[in-house]
């Protein structure tokens, strides 16, 4: 057993019902410090409800939430949690359409976020180094003052992916990164979460297997609200219950 | 740190708005006071505070932009702030008039002595000093925004609920304006006005100044205005427009960002009502109508919502046409305003502003095809995309 101060996140016995119907049950997931953890399951598997749990977004009904080994989550609401240092990837991308891509990174990085602290900022050489560096990670450089709209849907996606890096999190909440990527972009994706690994906590929610397999990490397959399987992919895509449950015969 | 607000601020649009008024608070008093009558660029005594009550209505505007066009906070109770702001102006003026009113009581307005009041209601107090009561035409507004915004933000009230509480808040606020027993004058509300200052509000060179007041306190809006969207917060503010959860899993409180616009808001919308009550010379309870707000909805939206320069001209296009209007044909009047909105929301989104940058940005492309920079192909984008599809209330 790991003891829950070591990790990054711990979820013990987590439930939530919506009117009744159970999304998550007594579900029990943990991420170590700087490890990467691919999520797989089907449609409803309660998936985007553990975010929301993690993020604050939802509360869960019953069960233990730490971040850090510490921080008890279920207490929280989403600003906080977000400045501890959870950052959020949606499914759909969601990036601030009518600002430019600079300012979306700028609205992102981490700095104070009180209303005056915003009021009275101005960029720094450093502020700017450090946008730039990660315009050159997402491969955006050359369009940081188009509007965030004009984007591609995997532009966007990468966008999202490089506000996150400007959060500086501890822990990445990653859901279904490569949707709409072709297959170069899914591959320099993977490589980039990859990257992102060596030194953060990654959790990446996804339904595209040759991805995950990518990915090359432990995996854990959810169905009704708890876990399936986990393992290495092949384990876990070996295992007779999630042949019958996810991937079909 | 404030310096560099300021010269954020200042960006050209800005710079040529405050000058363009900063000009007409001049222009006006010269020509209405020592230019010959008969002379064409005379103008007339009543025209002065009619111009003068069409800038208060910008600033009001302007205010009801920084929330609505910029935070997506769709306020239908604005009016309410801005007459808080002229109650408090006119409690002021009505100390002034002291025991040359009707029954000559020093101490007691005539309204008082009417109704059997024996002393100052203790909210009277204080209003006889000039100072006392031009902080209050901030504090009270300021107050009431913050009251009101910090519960119904933080309970994450948005959209189409938040803008009936609104409406609602300035219908409550005009029954308990109705009543007798308040001792704000009930029904007739605070008139009579004689000194502002010192200076006979009736005169000519008072109204005159009056006139350039407004002119340079909206010139102050602009510049408070433009200094924070300019601003980081400004962009958040932005954000939370267009998606509020977003804003806050990125670890911002859009709480606290909304009711900072609602308050700095409110208390432009109180300027603007305090310099609107000695040009008119009377404030009563039916500024607080429910009417009120919503036809400041329409000046934002005829002018350009989400810029700064837009509200401004809306309020005076709408409210000149009103003169004109309700002189002419008096009983189409709200028919007009009503189909006004209806237009705009319909084919101008972006209001007359909008359509003045995609005419610029279509001649722009046409003469070169290369990349606009500046703001104009953000608002045609914005533009033709909602074209045709009526955008959501908020």
């Amino acid at each position: 057993m790991t003891e829950r101060t070591e990790t990054m996140l711990y979820l013990d016995g987590v439930s939530v019902s919506f009117d009744g119907f159970k999304a998550l049950k007594n579900l029990s997931i943990i991420v170590q410090p700087n490890e990467m953890l691919a999520i797989i399951g089907p449609n409803g598997a309660g998936k985007t409800t553990m975010m929301d749990c993690i993020t604050g977004k939802t509360r869960p009904d019953e069960g233990e939430l730490y971040f850090d080994g510490r921080t008890d989550l279920t207490k929280l609401d989403e600003a906080t949690i977000a400045n501890l240092g959870i950052g959020r990837k949606f499914q759909k991308p969601t990036v601030f359409e009518s600002h430019t891509i600079w300012d979306n990174l700028v609205l992102a990085l981490k700095k104070p976020r009180g209303v005056f602290n915003a009021l009275f900022y101005s960029q720094t050489a450093e502020d700017q180094a450090r946008i730039e560096e990660i315009l050159d990670t997402v491969r955006l450089s050359k369009r940081k003052d188009e509007l965030a709209a004009d984007l591609s849907h995997g532009q966007k996606q990468w966008l999202e992916v490089g506000m996150l890096l400007a959060q500086d999190p501890k822990l990445l909440l990653v859901d279904e990164p490569v949707a709409g990527m072709t297959d170069a972009e899914t591959v320099e994706t993977a490589k980039l979460l990859k990257d992102i690994a060596k030194t953060r906590s990654v959790v990446v929610v996804e339904h595209d297997m040759s991805f995950v397999r990518e990915l090359g990490s432990r995996v854990t397959c959810l169905a009704e609200g708890s876990v399936l399987a986990e393992g290495t992919l092949d384990q876990v895509s070996a295992n007779p219950m999630v042949i019958e449950r996810y991937l079909g015969r | 740190m404030i310096t560099q607000l300021l010269f954020r601020a200042l960006d050209r649009k800005a710079i040529w708005l405050v000058a363009a008024l900063v000009f007409i608070a001049i222009a006006v008093p010269v020509a209405n006071l020592w230019i010959p009558e008969g002379n064409p660029l005379y103008l007339p005594n009543y025209a002065v505070p009619l111009f003068g009550k069409y800038l208060n209505y910008a600033l009001l505007a302007l205010a009801l932009d920084l929330v609505w066009g910029y935070c997506g906070i769709l306020s239908l109770g604005h009016a309410a702030f801005f007459s808080l702001g002229g109650y408090a102006m006119g409690m002021y003026l009505m100390r002034q008039i002291g025991a040359r009113g009707v029954y000559a009581n020093p101490v007691l307005p005539d309204f008082m002595v009417f109704l059997n009041y024996k002393d100052l209601p203790w909210f009277w107090n204080g209003f006889d000093l000039w100072w006392f009561a031009f902080i209050m035409v901030l504090f009270v507004p300021g107050l009431l925004a913050f009251g009101f915004g910090w519960f119904a933000f933080r309970s994450r009230v948005t959209g189409v609920y938040l803008s009936i509480i609104t409406q609602a808040m300035t219908y409550a606020l005009l029954l308990a304006f109705f009543r007798n027993d308040l001792g704000l004058g009930g029904n007739n509300g605070l008139t009579d006005f004689k000194d502002i200052l010192g200076f006979n509000v009736q005169a000519p060179a008072t109204r005159a100044t009056l006139f350039a007041l407004s002119a340079l306190f909206l010139a102050l809006g602009v510049i408070i205005c433009s200094a924070i969207v300019n601003s980081k917060l400004g962009k958040v503010m932005v954000a939370v427009r267009d998606g509020e959860s977003r804003t806050r899993f990125l670890g911002w409180r859009p709480e606290n960002v909304k009711l900072f616009a609602f308050v700095v808001s409110a208390m432009l919308a109180g300027v603007a009502g305090a310099l609107y009550v000695p040009q008119v010379g009377i404030i009563n309870p039916g500024e607080f109508d429910p009417g009120n707000s919503i036809e400041a909805v329409i000046w934002v939206a005829v002018g350009g919502r989400g810029t700064i320069i837009g509200p401004i001209v809306g309020a005076v296009l709408v409210n000149a046409g009103k003169s004109v209007f309700t002189g002419a044909f008096p009983d189409f009047w709200l028919y007009c305003l009503g189909g006004l909105f209806i237009f705009v929301t319909l084919f101008m989104p972006k209001g007359i502003v909008g359509l003045f940058a995609r005419v610029r940005a279509r001649k722009g492309k046409e003469a070169s095809s290369a990349a606009e920079s500046g703001e104009d192909p953000t608002t045609l984008n914005n533009s033709t995309k909602s074209l045709g599809k009526p955008e959501p209330a908020e």
